[in-house]
Parts: structure tokens; sequence; C-alpha cells
């Protein structure tokens, strides 16, 4: 059963499009992940599955509601965690999601319960202060589990750690990682594409509102690029002629980085690489440092893809 | 009449987050109270002197109901700032999104500033009492206070309606630099009669004027008299006004709310 379909969405504003078309297909109890350059239509697209924003075409149905029918019970079943975090920062931790809960409509002695068991669930339990002192990544631990109060069985998750430190994120990952072990369907956006990589059983790119590429993060980079052979050079002086060897030699341009002496180009075939590209490196008198072949980082199948956007 | 129900009930707990504020950060609270005070006795006391007030009368009794409605007026800017506060930050939209009633998100704003304004309002009336001024009866005052919130009521909407229109706290500093000389353009501190002929007509049209004056006549202090139409309609202009301010704003914040999925 699909947890969130869109087909055909659209959504423009006078004559600027925002969204041409996105279509997308969320399998219950999985996680996708929304990936594209800022502008893409990533966060247009979470506002129109979250009924804040009408589409000026196309459907969507989230936990099988229409958004634009029945807005209402599409607003039961999600939670969202927006691109900004969005509590109340004059009260605490516990006052917040007491707060949310009532407005979930639950008594006030739920409320109560619900909040103590989701600050001690997201490690919130001690911090009695105003949720203005607590560190961005409490704060937005706070944004979470206050999307959480119903335990909805969709969860958006717009961005959810750009600014985050490498901690912080590695928190928020754990906690959604636990959610969809409970059963809930995450949607999430990120300018990360280690982040989908990390979290994504499946990722669409999204470029200039269009869906260009969709599939798991494996498929794709495998799909886009194939394997990379890395070479670290022994001396800087001879990076271009090894970069040319590479060039001529693998099925790609060859990229170079100088700081780190690094030669690096696509591969069609793995054994041919290291039969063909290193006896040529060798002959040439290069020494090479370090050999390492590797499937590409989803970095570089997402600029392959979204640079290139004209063509596609 | 659960739709109802809800968007009261929902509208309490949205105004309750400001109740909260007042409990975890009371000092903003005593400063939002003491802030007209000080401009009061700073006015009675700096300015007083220079005034020309009907013989045998005191600054005071002037100035106290001008500054009364002053600071009705005063709420315009900090209902626009709490509203546009909470769209910029995102709160808005997590209401938006939550399957609370709608309308709870304005109800709430109504409340608690409203609230807000009887403490400050409150606060002023107490501070009059203690530099000599005196209603003349019980009856009078509480009608007074009612045209006053009426009118800080009306300012609500109209507050509300800029926040939603310009979504961003910046654009309250606009507001809140226009308040000043709104009020001045009045007959809060000075008699209309005594400005320039045109800046004297704006002044008594001016909706605070009405209000003034109507509470004023009411609290049984001095006023400024004139004899134009307004001028000697001052209730019934402190009643029209607001109702005509709130019927407009209302219309329009609550579309302008209803279309943020535009």
């Amino acid at each position: 059963m699909s947890a969130v379909l869109a087909q055909g969405l659209r959504k423009t504003y006078g004559t600027k499009t925002a969204l041409d078309g996105i279509d997308l297909d969320v399998p219950a109890g999985t996680v996708y992940g929304l990936l594209g350059p800022n502008g893409a239509g990533k966060t247009t697209t979470v506002r129109i599955l979250t009924t804040l924003l009408r589409p000026s075409d196309g459907r969507a149905q989230v936990a099988g509601f229409d958004v634009t029918a029945e807005p209402r019970r599409v607003r039961a079943a999600i939670g969202l965690v927006g691109q900004q975090t969005a509590v109340d920062e004059i009260l605490t931790a516990r006052q917040n999601l007491e707060l949310f809960g009532r407005l979930y409509h639950l008594s006030a002695s739920a409320a109560r319960a619900r909040a103590a068991e989701l600050l001690e669930r997201f490690g919130l339990a001690e911090h009695d202060g105003p949720a203005k002192e607590l560190s961005g990544g409490l704060r937005r631990r706070l944004d979470l589990a206050a999307s959480m109060i119903l335990a909805p069985p969709v969860l958006f998750l717009d961005e959810p750690t750009t600014g985050l430190d490498p901690r912080s994120r590695a928190g928020i990952w754990s906690a959604v990682r636990e959610l969809v072990a409970g059963g809930t369907t995450v949607l999430l956006t990120t300018q990360y594409l280690e982040e989908a990589d990390q979290l994504a059983d499946r990722v669409a790119v999204i470029d200039s509102g269009r869906v260009v590429a969709e599939g798991t993060p494996e498929a794709l980079k495998s799909k886009l690029g194939g394997d990379r052979l890395d070479v670290v050079i022994n001396d800087p002086a001879r990076l271009d002629e090894a970069a040319a060897i590479l060039s001529a030699t693998a099925s790609g341009a060859a990229e170079l980085d100088r700081d780190t002496r690094h030669v690096s180009a696509p591969v069609a075939d793995r054994v041919s690489a290291l039969t063909r590209v290193l006896p040529a490196l060798a002959a040439a008198g290069i020494e090479a440092e370090d050999v390492a072949l590797r499937r590409p980082t989803l970095d570089e199948v997402f600029l392959n893809l979204t640079t290139t956007g004209g063509d596609r | 009449m659960t739709a109802l129900r809800w968007a009261l009930a929902d509208g309490w707990t949205v105004a309750r987050r400001d109740l909260i504020h007042w409990a975890n950060q009371p000092m903003t609270v005593v400063f939002g109270v003491l802030f007209p005070v000080v401009i009061t006795l700073a006015f009675g006391y700096l300015f007083g002197g220079a005034v020309e007030v009907p013989a045998g009368a005191d600054y005071f009794a002037f100035l106290m109901p001008g500054m009364y409605g002053m600071t009705m007026l005063f709420g315009l800017s900090s209902t626009m700032m709490a509203v546009s506060a909470d769209v910029a930050k995102g709160v808005t939209d997590r209401f938006r999104s939550m399957p609370m009633a709608p309308s709870a998100v304005l109800i709430g704003r109504a409340v608690a500033d409203l609230l807000n304004s009887v403490l400050i309002l409150g606060g002023l009336l107490l501070c009059g009492l203690a530099v000599g001024w005196r209603p003349a009866s019980a009856g009078g005052a509480l009608g007074a206070v009612g045209l006053l919130l009426l009118l800080r009521f009306s300012l609500l909407w109209a507050g509300m309606y800029l926040g939603l229109l310009t979504r961003e706290p910046g654009a309250v500093v606009a507001i809140q630099t226009l308040e000043f000389p709104i009020g001045f353009l009045s007959n809060a501190f000075v008699a209309p009669g005594t400005m320039p002929g045109w800046l004297g007509a704006i002044s008594e049209w001016n909706p605070l004027s009405s209000t003034v004056a109507a509470a004023r006549e009411l609290f049984g202090n001095p006023g400024w008299g004139g004899d134009s139409w307004v001028a000697r309609h001052a209730v019934p202009m402190a009643v029209l006004w607001p109702v005509a301010i709130t019927v407009v704003f209302f219309v329009l914040s609550v579309r302008l709310y209803q279309r943020m999925d535009r």
C-alpha cells in the first residue's frame, strides 16, 4: 500500500513554475528521500502533501486521503517537521509538547502523559529551561517529538538536519530509524546526499520541479556512473600526465584534486580498470601511492543529474 | 456545534500559550505594563507644564484618558509582531498542518492580546489614580474602559492583517514608528483646535480622538471642547469607528489566513 501517492503535481505562481508534474509513490513503512538543489521544488512538494499549499494541478493522497478534498483527515495522519524549528521558544520542551498535545485534542492528562513519554524517548527529559536555550540538535529533536504526538503513520521531514553538527545529525538519524522500525513512513527532503544514502530506501532526485531520477540509492549510483577508480599519485608534478592516462584508458574523463594528489575516473568494468589503467601508469613511470575501486558517492550522481539538466 | 466548540477550546489553548509566556518571563509583562506608565509620567511632569489647559484644571486630567487611548494604539504593533513572528518561525505552519480548528490560531491571538491589554490598561489606571486623576462615577468609568478595549479589539484585527501580510517581524518597526505620529495627530495630548486647520481636522477624525473624547466624557474628565460634528458625537463615534475597523480587518485577515495555501 502507498503511504504517499502523487500524480502530476504542479504548482505555478503567475508565470513561474515551481513544480512541473511530480509523481511519487512511497510504499508504507519505508523512508523516501527527496533530493535536489535549492529551489528544485522539494519544500513546495512537502507543503502540498501536508495540506499547507494547494496544488495548481495534479492529485495527491497521503495515508489514503486526498490532500485537497480531505485536508483534516490528512492532518490527523501526518507529522511535519518543517525547515525551521517550529516550537515555541519561551515554553519549555514539556510545555511545548503538552500544548501541542492539547491541540491534537488529547485530554489534559493524556497530553501530560504523552509529553512525559516523548521527552524520555527523545532525550529531553532533563531540560527544564525555555526551548530557546536548547542546542540546535535538541531543539530539532523537540520539533520531531512534537510531530510524533499522535504517532502518525506518515512523517514529513523537510531538511531535518540542515545546520546541525555531525553528532546532532547522527542523533536525528537514529531517532528517525527508530520511528521507521516502529512502522512510520518517512518522507524526507535533504541537501545532504549522505543523509539520503544513510536513511532512504528509495530516492527521487528533483530538479526544476521535475523528478529527474528515481530508485534505490544503490541503483542510482550504479546506473549513473558505475564504479570509479581512485589513484593517489606520489609526484604532484606528474598529476596532469596521470590524469591524461586515466582519461585515455578508463571509460570517461578523469578529475583531479591537486591538494590530495587524487586522480579519479569512471570505469565501466572493474577488472579491465585494474588490468589496463595501472599497467599504463607503470609504463609511464608514474608511481601510485594508493589505488581504490569504489562506487560513486551520491554527491557525484547528484551533480551529474542536476547540472546537466538541460538535455534531460 | 462541535466545530464551534473545538474552535473555542483550541483558541483558548493557543491563548494559554501566551499566558505561559507571562509565567515564564514575568519581566516582559512588567516592562509591558511599565512602558506606558513611564511615558505618562514623562509627558505629565516634563511637558505638562507647557500645555495650556482650561482654567483650574490639572493636565493629568486631560492626559490620562489620552494615554489610555494611546496604549490601546500601541497594541497594534504588538499584535502584528506576534503574528508575523509565528509565520516567520513556522509555528503558524505547524498549527496549519495539525488537525485543530483553523480559526483557533486567530481566536487565540485575539484572546491573548486582549487579556494583555486589560493588564496594561489596569496598570495605567492605577498609575492615573496615583497621580491624582479621578473618574467621576464607577458606571461611567466602566463604559469608558469598555470603549477603550473596543478600540483595542478593532486594532487586533488590523494588527493580524498587517502581520499576515508582511510575514516578517522586520516590518513591525515601520508600524511602531507610525504609532507615535498617529497618536500625536489626535486629541490625546493637545487640543486639535491649537493645530493648523487641516491637521486639526484630521486629528478630530482620527478614530483615537473619538475614543479618547468619549472616555473623557464618560470618566467625567474635562475635554478640549470643539464644535465640529465628530467632536460633538464622540461616544457614538467611539463605537462606530472600532466596529467599522473590526468588520473590515476581520474579513481581510480571515481571508488572508485562509489564502495562505495559495
